[in-house]
């Protein structure tokens, strides 16, 4: 009875999605393509937004309450405006901290300078912080992740120092570590407070959420063109840049975390006579800490996702020279300080992941030595590390000690090594790649994109308005019907559809390739773990990292593009199949065999629909991946939003655009978010999970 | 400076408060300002001298790198302090305009000259100079696309019409495609110019970034394919032979976005240097020496050269060239004197 039920319903469904596609063709077709036509194209009614922000914000930085600053410089009073006097001391704040940090590591005279001045530094040649030496920041990292967790941790963190020292880059990953440390911290303070403002008060929640969902889907460009305007150029800003890219996914996190806390925990707190605060910080935030923490895993992963992007408005470090050694095609170089990145990244994260997870022995008694045991090491090492880096400085040849800093771009090096195999890649296969990249673009590329940019704007309204009414009602159509409108508005239309082109194509080989295998590795715990060890490593390569092997085999094509998006985009949908799949109960395996099914129905009747909302989110991450490597696709060559993201990085009166571009990418990637979700919450229901 | 300013700053702002009666709104921003500008004086208590770094921005592109080092080992040579940042192309002129940047030591006429002459006209920017290098950025062939002759007549832009089918590419529709740098660098001009002059047979595609068009020359010649890209001079591709298409003559207003019909190709350019207005007050001398700096295109590519072709790393490039030229940049910083 209940069978044929849903039978029914789902030949309802279809009839209802057949009647939808029969208008939606019909539209295409019969549409007239001409300007003036209203069903073919949207007047740009809201074109003139990117000029109102960008007046708004020229009035902000320049004319508003004008205060009379003295400049010494130029021994004279000038008028400045008070909101750029405000986000200049921010910065410069920010500028302080960073540098502090890099001069322990690196050394140098800018701390001095500033509780002195540039002349005392000058004229006072001893007035000079000497950085630690590269040997002591090794040991000491290796001393830490002993203290912490133990011997495993201690070998991960000394030997990716010491592939970071001795292959010549200590001195940009020190920069770029001085960036993290100082940003990593201040977005987890951020996202942990706003966090606990969205629990503790829903209307913050309210504001927060939308506001969440459109940073979080934003591609990173567009925070740079604001993030210079205000900040100005410089490791500041890349850094403030930085921290409004890693803060959302904490602020999500925590406020998840708080609300998963039993109520029966929450209440013995109270019955224990905890007030507020404690209850906050004794009770609720240890007790979601789980959630937390991977709040705090994103926002390093976030942090050094940004090192390459933040070098774009003057963040120094590995980024910057990693984006130089692309421009000059080196692939060799650019994959071995990728590799600096990815190291700096995992161990960061495992480090603050151990450190948290630390339980403080509140109970054994010991004495003075052994309670400081590690600290007097500690100074014993720098100690030892100081004296030998000054005896190495009377062997060092030109200038160059070793001992203690192993000079940029003088160290082993790889690179011919990785050259090597790049250019024996593109000898081997150059001409069969170079057939099946014409093959494509001819056949498949062309084609569709032509067919996107035919497609009548009232068709398109009506096919994901309409899709959007079967899924989730007439709520959701409205909802999607709102972003897509937004985005009709704008001159950009035509852009945005380009871009849902590459990314519509990215996304369906994607997923399926990431279904696949992450279906077939999921048959066995080895396979699982190995491949969400892969995984884990793909996603922490800097996306740029993609962008030049493919040039290299397929030129400025779409073809390019579009092999750099399916690399990345096939990561979540990998991970979340595996993780859906995984995590299907034993027991019903068991029940499965013993009823006598195949491995194959056993994956399509059983696993597969059990897994299914939990694949469908890993979807959903594959089309923000997706969108983002389109958007960063645009270095290649692309003639969609990005390629006008890009160019608002560089017009004077960039902002406006950058924002609403950035916007429009945002509410693509909502409106697909929008209708993936609902059918997931909806597939959930009807499982009862 | 310090301490004692500051606390000068909140006594007066105290004693404002008993003297007026002023809004609490209105006192609330007074009180917010003076904490800011109390915190900027803090945070930067030294200035007013000479010995404040001088700020160099570095791009992308390899000459312009290394002559930021030897430019700043100059200046390092002459007791300043030196710091270099990283900068988008485009928007260095308004960082400069702002004073977060001292120079800019590459302004290519063509490329940048709008944005310097915008950021100029705002005020904050002055011209230090103009280099001995002449520059040219134009689309063009490689060398051997000449020396095979795949198109008979080139470098003349006459005999593009022939050959679209030479530069067609399987995205181009069985157009000719000339591949540009991107959009931000110079616009619709190539498009326009194209679209007078060659018609409908002949498509303009933008590139991402410089390194796609290093990719695609490199990719065309292992082909034996023809390829017209965007390229300019003096620059690192000089060493194996480029030849820019000889478009008809350049002459001011001949652009569609100056009014004109778009049938002229680029003018030879100047290569100039910028500098932030406080510049020459906040350090005389490097501004004099800065203002007399010229190199010519054989200095520029014998910088390139050492880490493009030899693959020295940027800095050590400028401290060999510096070692090489003394007899060059030498006169440059005894000119104030």
């Amino acid at each position: 009875m209940r069978d044929s039920k849903i039978s029914t319903k789902f030949n309802a469904k279809v009839v209802q999605f057949a009647i939808l596609l029969t208008v939606f063709f019909a539209l295409y077709f019969f549409v007239e393509p001409s300007e003036n036509n209203l069903l073919w194209r949207l007047p740009p009614l809201i074109a003139g937004l990117p000029f109102l922000i960008n007046d708004f914000v020229s009035y902000l930085m320049y004319d508003f309450m004008p205060v009379e600053i003295y400049d010494a410089d130029i021994d004279d009073y000038e008028k400045s405006p008070l909101i750029k006097e405000i986000t200049r001391s921010i910065s410069s704040a920010v500028l302080f901290c960073i540098q502090f940090v890099r001069e322990i590591l690196v050394g140098g005279v800018k701390t001095i300078v500033s509780f002195t001045s540039w002349d005392f530094v000058s004229e006072n040649k001893w007035a000079y912080w000497p950085g630690l030496p590269w040997t002591f920041v090794c040991s000491a990292t290796m001393l830490l992740g002993y203290s912490l967790q133990g011997v495993r941790l201690a070998c991960l963190s000394g030997l990716a120092t010491l592939y970071i020292a001795i292959f010549g880059q200590w001195e940009p990953a020190m920069q770029t570590v001085s960036l993290v440390l100082i940003a990593a911290p201040v977005s987890f303070l951020i996202g942990l407070s706003f966090g606990v403002l969205a629990y503790k008060s829903s209307t913050a929640e309210g504001v927060l959420a939308p506001l969440l969902n459109v940073a979080q889907t934003m591609p990173q460009f567009s925070y740079l063109v604001p993030a210079m305007v205000f900040f100005g150029v410089g490791d500041h800003a890349g850094a403030i840049a930085t921290i409004i890219f890693a803060t959302p996914p904490m602020i999500r996190l925590t406020l998840l975390g708080l609300k998963k806390v039993p109520p029966e925990v929450i209440e013995s707190g109270l019955m224990s006579g905890c007030s507020d605060l404690q209850l906050m910080f004794r009770v609720l935030i240890p007790t979601a800490r789980r959630d937390i923490l991977i709040g705090v895993n994103q926002v390093i992963m976030q942090c050094l996702a940004m090192a390459v992007i933040a070098s774009f408005i003057g963040a120094k470090g590995l980024g910057f020279n990693l984006l130089l050694a692309l421009n000059s095609l080196k692939v060799g170089k650019a994959l071995e300080l990728g590799i600096c990145i990815v190291l700096i990244a995992v161990v960061l994260d495992k480090l603050s992941l151990a450190w948290a997870n630390k339980q403080v022995d509140y109970f054994s008694k010991m004495d003075f030595v052994s309670r400081h045991s590690y600290k007097l090491i500690l100074i014993g090492l720098l100690l030892i590390w100081s004296i030998i880096a000054y005896l190495g400085s009377f062997f060092a040849q030109d200038g160059f000690n070793y001992l203690y800093m192993i000079p940029h771009n003088k160290g082993i090096t790889t690179e011919h090594f990785w050259q090597a195999g790049v250019d024996w890649i593109l000898d081997t296969f150059f001409f069969g790649l170079k057939a099946f990249s014409d093959f494509l673009i001819i056949n498949v590329l062309v084609p569709m994109k032509t067919a996107y940019l035919g497609m009548p704007v009232v068709a398109t309204f009506v096919l994901v308005m309409g899709v959007g009414y079967l899924i989730g009602g007439f709520k959701s159509a409205i909802i999607v019907g709102g972003f897509l409108a937004f985005i009709a508005l704008t001159e950009w239309w035509d852009r945005a559809l380009i871009t849902a082109y590459m990314t519509t194509f990215g996304v369906m080989i994607s997923a399926i390739i990431g279904i696949t295998v992450g279906s077939l590795c999921a048959q066995s715990q080895f396979a699982s773990k190995s491949i969400l060890l892969v995984c884990d490593t793909f996603q922490t390569f800097p996306s740029f990292i993609y962008l030049i092997p493919v040039i290299m085999l397929f030129g400025v094509t779409d073809t390019s593009v579009l092999t750099a998006v399916i690399v990345y985009a096939t990561i979540p949908a990998t991970r979340y199949t595996v993780e859906g799949l995984r995590s299907v109960p034993e027991s019903l395996h068991d029940a499965a065999s013993m009823s006598g099914v195949t491995k194959l129905q056993r994956w399509m009747k059983i696993e597969l629909p059990l897994a299914f909302p939990h694949i469908m989110l890993g979807v959903n991450q594959t089309i923000v991946f997706a969108l983002f490597m389109v958007i960063i696709g645009a270095l290649i060559g692309t003639d969609d939003l990005g390629q006008y993201i890009l160019k608002a990085l560089s017009d004077k009166n960039g902002i406006g655009n950058g924002l609403s571009l950035g916007l429009c990418v945002a509410f693509i990637g909502l409106a697909a978010d929008h209708l993936i979700r609902t059918w997931a919450e909806k597939k959930k229901r009807e499982l009862r999970l | 400076m310090g301490w004692g300013k500051v606390v000068s700053d909140w006594a007066e702002i105290l004693i404002m408060e008993d003297k007026m009666k002023i809004g609490i709104l209105r006192r609330c921003v007074i009180l917010l300002a003076v904490f800011f500008v109390s915190l900027t004086s803090l945070v930067n208590v030294a200035k007013a001298d000479s010995s404040e770094p001088i700020v160099i921005p570095t791009h992308n592109w390899s000459s312009q790198v290394v002559m930021a080092y030897v430019i700043g080992g100059i200046f390092e040579s002459m007791g300043n302090n030196v710091e270099y940042v990283p900068a988008d192309t485009q928007a260095v002129y308004e960082a400069i305009r702002n004073g977060d940047v001292t120079i800019s030591h590459e302004v290519w006429q063509s490329t940048f000259g709008k944005s310097f002459y915008t950021a100029m006209a705002k005020g904050g920017i002055i011209d230090a100079g103009t280099h001995e290098a002449m520059t040219l950025e134009e689309v063009g062939v490689p060398q051997w696309v000449i020396d095979q002759d795949l198109c008979p007549g080139l470098p003349n832009w006459e005999a593009l019409k022939n050959c679209k089918d030479v530069f067609a590419t399987a995205d181009s529709g069985g157009k000719g495609r000339i591949l540009e740098g991107p959009q931000s660098w110079h616009g619709q001009e190539y498009p326009d110019r194209v679209e007078a002059l060659l018609g409908d047979d002949w498509v303009v595609k933008f590139a991402g970034s410089a390194d796609a068009l290093w990719a695609e020359l490199a990719s065309a010649k292992k082909e034996g394919r023809g390829t017209i890209t965007f390229n300019w001079t003096p620059n690192f591709t000089d060493a194996d032979g480029f030849a820019f298409i000889e478009w008809p003559p350049y002459y001011p207003g001949c652009r569609k976005q100056d009014g004109g019909d778009s049938k002229c190709g680029s003018p030879k350019g100047w290569l100039k240097k910028a500098a932030n207005y406080k510049f020459p007050k906040t350090h005389p001398a490097a501004y004099t020496a800065f203002s007399q700096m010229s190199f010519n295109a054989g200095q520029i590519g014998s910088m390139a050269k050492l880490v493009d072709i030899e693959g020295l790393s940027h800095q050590d490039a400028a401290k060999k060239w510096l070692a090489d030229n003394e007899a060059v940049w030498k006169p440059f910083t005894k000119a104030g004197m």
